[in-house]
């Protein structure tokens, strides 16, 4: 796992922005078990309090499940995965929006920049 | 278990190495004293162990006040070297068995194990690396209530310092260890700390739950620290 964090986002969030990418990715399949918070933090080289709180969080967000006594699972719910993958797919963009504007780009010359881009890979 | 320093000042002769601190520190969390060298940071963890008294002001382990017999509960790396040259790797961990009766066998077993040590290597031959996990091998194999660790990082190369991380988020019991760390080397740390406290000229300049300041200010504990010790020198 990437262990260099960024300064401004709590680490926590991080780590639970990386799992989600690897569930839609399906690196990670839907239900799958988790490591243990001793594991990951380990696996991690974090703070064992920390993993607990990536947890929680991805727990409150559905996207993992704790069975008492089993441990953490990937959810199977289609629906809640689904609009895991939209809402990093708006992460991403929200991201490339910024940067293009603070690149002084207009939104017309945003969406041109990106077809053309998008007509460069098709060839 | 719970360490309390209480307005705690220790001078050598006119000199204050530590000046009127108090912190309390909690079972279950990870602790890193941070400052520049010489900021009184091992005078701290020394005070906590009983191997310095403070000049004024109390320091209690488990709501007991520190004395020589602290060290029972208290298991201490220190920053320095202090083996004995001609002793084995396996000698010097039966003589830390025969010298604490907290020191567990199993885990010093598997520690060397893992970390890829020789019981019968000789301590003079033993690369830098390698004493730097000796000492953490004696350290996590004591089942004390507070673990306090001076540099454990100090000089050693990024693969050894990984190892020594991996190994503490291992070894650490969570549930009934309080964990203190004092360095100079933040960047390495942070991601395993609850807290982060600085110590500048032997006063704490601040004290922050790592999550908290990178959720409520955006800044990581190494940007909080220069700016904080910026703003210090600014007065």
């Amino acid at each position: 796992m990437a262990k260099d964090f960024q300064a401004s986002k709590p680490i926590y969030v991080q780590i639970a922005d990386h799992l989600s990418y690897q569930i839609v990715r399906g690196e990670l399949k839907t239900g799958e078990k988790l490591p243990s918070v001793r594991e990951m933090a380990i696996l991690s080289g974090v703070n064992p309090n920390t993993i607990q709180r990536t947890y929680s969080e991805m727990e409150r967000m559905g996207i993992v499940e704790t069975k008492r006594g089993q441990g953490t699972f990937v959810t199977e719910n289609e629906h809640v995965l689904k609009e895991l993958k939209i809402r990093l797919q708006n992460d991403i963009i929200a991201v490339f929006v910024q940067n293009m504007k603070d690149l002084g780009f207009s939104q017309e010359d945003m969406i041109k920049g990106l077809q053309q881009y998008l007509r460069r890979e098709e060839m | 278990m719970t360490v309390v320093l209480r307005n705690v000042s220790k001078s050598y002769g006119r000199d204050f190495s530590v000046k009127n601190v108090s912190l309390t520190f909690e079972t279950g969390k990870i602790y890193g004293l941070l400052g520049p060298n010489g900021s009184g940071k091992s005078t701290t963890l020394k005070m906590i162990t009983g191997l310095v008294y403070p000049s004024k002001g109390t320091v209690e382990v488990g709501k007991e006040k520190v004395t020589r017999k602290t060290c029972q509960k208290v298991a201490y790396l220190t920053e320095l070297d202090t083996f004995y040259p001609s002793f084995t790797v396996g000698k010097m961990i039966d003589f830390y068995a025969s010298q604490f009766a907290d020191f567990d066998p199993r885990k010093a077993r598997q520690l060397l194990q893992d970390m890829k040590l020789d019981r019968s290597k000789k301590i003079k031959q033993l690369s830098k690396g390698n004493r730097g996990r000796l000492k953490l091998v004696l350290a996590l194999s004591r089942n004390t209530p507070v673990l306090l660790l001076d540099e454990p990082f100090s000089g050693l190369d990024p693969m050894v310092r990984e190892s020594i991380v991996k190994s503490l988020l291992s070894y650490i019991n969570f549930n009934e260890q309080t964990v203190i760390i004092a360095t100079h080397e933040i960047d390495e740390l942070e991601p395993l700390l609850d807290e982060a406290i600085v110590i500048v000229q032997g006063s704490i300049i601040g004290q922050k739950n790592v999550e908290q300041l990178r959720e409520e200010e955006g800044l990581s504990v190494l940007e909080w620290f220069k700016s904080t010790i910026a703003q210090m020198k600014g007065d």
